[in-house]
């Protein structure tokens, strides 16, 4: 269990104002200008003995990604964080921005020194109204401080931080979509190759990197990267903030060691699962687009990147949605279909038409009225799907239902006959 | 309706504020902020009219900024209640019994989605994830988020926008954020 001392979030839940001045009572903004005169080499090898991964999903090592930024003075590089948060299970972003937004552009900052970047731009989803006015208000104080604007914490280096709000479109936490989008144009993933790093925002090099991975960044380079390796597990360092929703006896968000058992995860944090453990069904352990894991795996798995992808689910954005034995678990999923059929952004094709087909076969599962040869040709079309798009949309669409059926088959199955046998 | 649009007083500090955004050659990045500014104006939705403005004022196509406001999900081109209830009903919130506040919805507002109340004050509409799931289930109403709702206690918001006489922002069974509940076990 994360000892207090060890918590990056102190403010998770706005139990203090996000105000400077409490950020910096806080330790925010302090030392900022020391790692800035170390230099942007200092900063990225701190972030890589950190051994961070991206917090937005994906878990790609951080400080590798910000190797891959040209270092040539005369380009313009940009920042871009994604502050969409929208996957279904997730709102950890959303408390971060609440209740410690100068963690974040602090962040900011050393992450856009250390890749040679001036200009900053805050992609946060539309619906966070509230929130993009505290980011905003939070943006003005640092200026106004001279923490971020000209010559930012008297460092010599000009840095801007841009909030651009979003108007509703899961796609756009897609890195090219969000460019896409900050570029007034429909979210519409773009082909990889150039990667952004080469060519992003306005053909500039540009790196993507979600809320809490940049908001860790000024705590790790002021206790050490090896303070954050030492936590979690090995490839699967430091501190995490999880949300538990669904049918545990109290949700909540909680920041928490990498590598903690899901199990003592529930039941320290979120009261336990309703009706007790053995009341468990099912949990999607990382967000909407990873595959549930049945109860038998919950038992023991442990929260981290490499021990979930090692029981076929995922970290994602770990998002931990709880569904007990009440829980019909095809219309669960039937619900996440309709969800990525909505958001398809019809680029395509196998994407654009594959998520209604997926989506119109898992309602007929979950009204009884398919044969079970259908569950076959569902997870035909799952694997046509999978795969064969320009984003990972498609694969999203695909895997919670490939994980349904992989661990509940046998079950729906039955349910199927029986039903077909009483008509 | 045959009436034109153009931005107010208010509204063109707004715009100038969002275009000092982007660089000078790349305005059309402020489309999505302009268009939310029009429909702010607007009264919470984008007429033909305050479309082809933004479009003017971007110098871009008409259809390519038509194309913005359809591939977005919060723009919205026919009027909407004073009050905009969407309903989350994505997995989290279901599971958590958002058909329980989509019922009351539907008694308080109107039996289908998408069109306003007899009074005129509401409309609602079923989305997806708003991106709060640990305060599951939860509607937006306007810009602000009411959590942790139940048929009861949804239908007292509701309520509360006809009289008049507001329920607090945020959780409406008074947690702070995000945070667990005391849990007793019993």
């Amino acid at each position: 269990m994360l000892k207090a001392k060890d918590k990056i979030f102190t403010n998770l839940y706005g139990d203090q104002t996000y105000s400077l001045r409490e950020a910096q009572s806080r330790g925010d903004w302090d030392q900022t200008i020391d790692f800035i005169k170390k230099g942007s080499d200092w900063i990225i090898d701190e972030v890589k003995k950190s051994e961070l991964r991206g917090r937005g999903g994906a878990g790609f090592p951080t400080g590798l990604k910000w190797s891959f930024m040209p270092k040539d003075a005369n380009k313009n590089n940009y920042l871009v964080v994604n502050a969409d948060e929208s996957e279904p299970g997730t709102c950890k972003d959303r408390d971060m921005i609440r209740n410690e937004p100068h963690k974040l552009l602090e962040g900011c900052l050393l992450a856009g020194f250390a890749m040679n970047a001036h200009d900053c731009y805050i992609y946060i989803r539309g619906e966070y109204f509230n929130e993009s006015v505290v980011l905003q208000k939070a943006i003005d104080e640092a200026y106004e401080a001279g923490l971020i604007g000209k010559n930012a914490c008297n460092s010599g280096w000009n840095f801007n931080i841009y909030l651009h709000r979003g108007a509703g479109a899961y796609i756009c936490g897609e890195e090219t979509a969000l460019l896409e989008s900050l570029e007034g144009k429909k979210g519409q993933p773009r082909l990889k190759p150039p990667f952004p790093a080469n060519k992003g925002l306005y053909g500039s090099p540009t790196t993507v990197n979600n809320v809490e991975t940049i908001a860790v960044v000024p705590t790790i380079l002021r206790r050490g990267g090896s303070w954050f390796s030492s936590l979690g597990k090995t490839k699967n360092t430091g501190t995490k903030v999880f949300c538990i929703s669904g049918h545990v006896n109290t949700p909540c968000n909680i920041e928490e060691e990498m590598g903690i058992p899901l199990k003592e995860l529930i039941e320290k944090h979120a009261g336990g699962v309703r009706g007790g453990w053995n009341n468990l069904k099912a949990i999607i352990p990382g967000g909407s687009s990873v595959p549930m894991i049945p109860k038998s795996v919950c038992d023991n798995v442990s929260m981290d990147f490499d021990s979930l992808s090692s029981v076929k689910s995922g970290l994602g954005t770990a998002a931990v949605i709880v569904m007990d034995q009440s829980t019909d678990l095809v219309k669960a999923i039937a619900r996440i279909s309709r969800f990525y059929k909505h958001e398809s952004c019809g680029q395509c094709t196998p994407c654009r038409e594959g998520t209604g087909w997926m989506w119109r076969m898992m309602e007929k599962i979950a009204a009884g009225e398919a044969s079970p040869g259908e569950i076959d040709r569902l997870l035909d079309v799952t694997k046509q799907v999978e795969g064969h798009t320009i984003c990972a949309l498609g694969d999203a669409a695909a895997w919670p239902i490939q994980g349904l059926f992989r661990h509940f088959r046998d079950e729906i199955e039955e349910q199927l006959i029986k039903k077909i046998r009483a008509a | 309706m045959t009436e034109t649009f153009s931005f107010n007083a208010e509204s063109l500090d707004k715009v100038k504020f969002e275009l000092s955004k982007y660089p000078e050659d790349r305005k059309q990045s402020s489309v999505m902020s302009l268009l939310d500014i029009a429909q702010r104006q607007n009264g919470g939705w984008l007429s033909k009219s305050a479309i082809e403005h933004v479009a003017s004022h971007l110098e871009m196509p008409y259809i390519k900024v038509y194309e913005i406001v359809t591939f977005y999900s919060m723009y919205y081109t026919t009027p909407v209640g004073k009050y905009f209830v969407q309903v989350c009903t994505t997995t989290p919130c279901w599971l958590k019994g958002s058909d329980e506040v989509v019922k009351a919805c539907k008694e308080i507002i109107s039996e289908k989605q998408n069109e306003l109340s007899n009074d005129g004050l509401f409309s609602w509409m079923e989305v997806e994830c708003l991106g709060a799931c640990v305060n599951a289930p939860l509607v937006q109403i306007n810009d602000d988020f009411y959590e942790d709702l139940n048929y009861e206690n949804t239908k007292n918001v509701l309520q509360s926008f006809i009289d008049g006489n507001l329920s607090p922002i945020g959780s409406q069974i008074g947690r702070k954020g995000s945070r667990a509940e005391e849990y007793v076990k019993s």
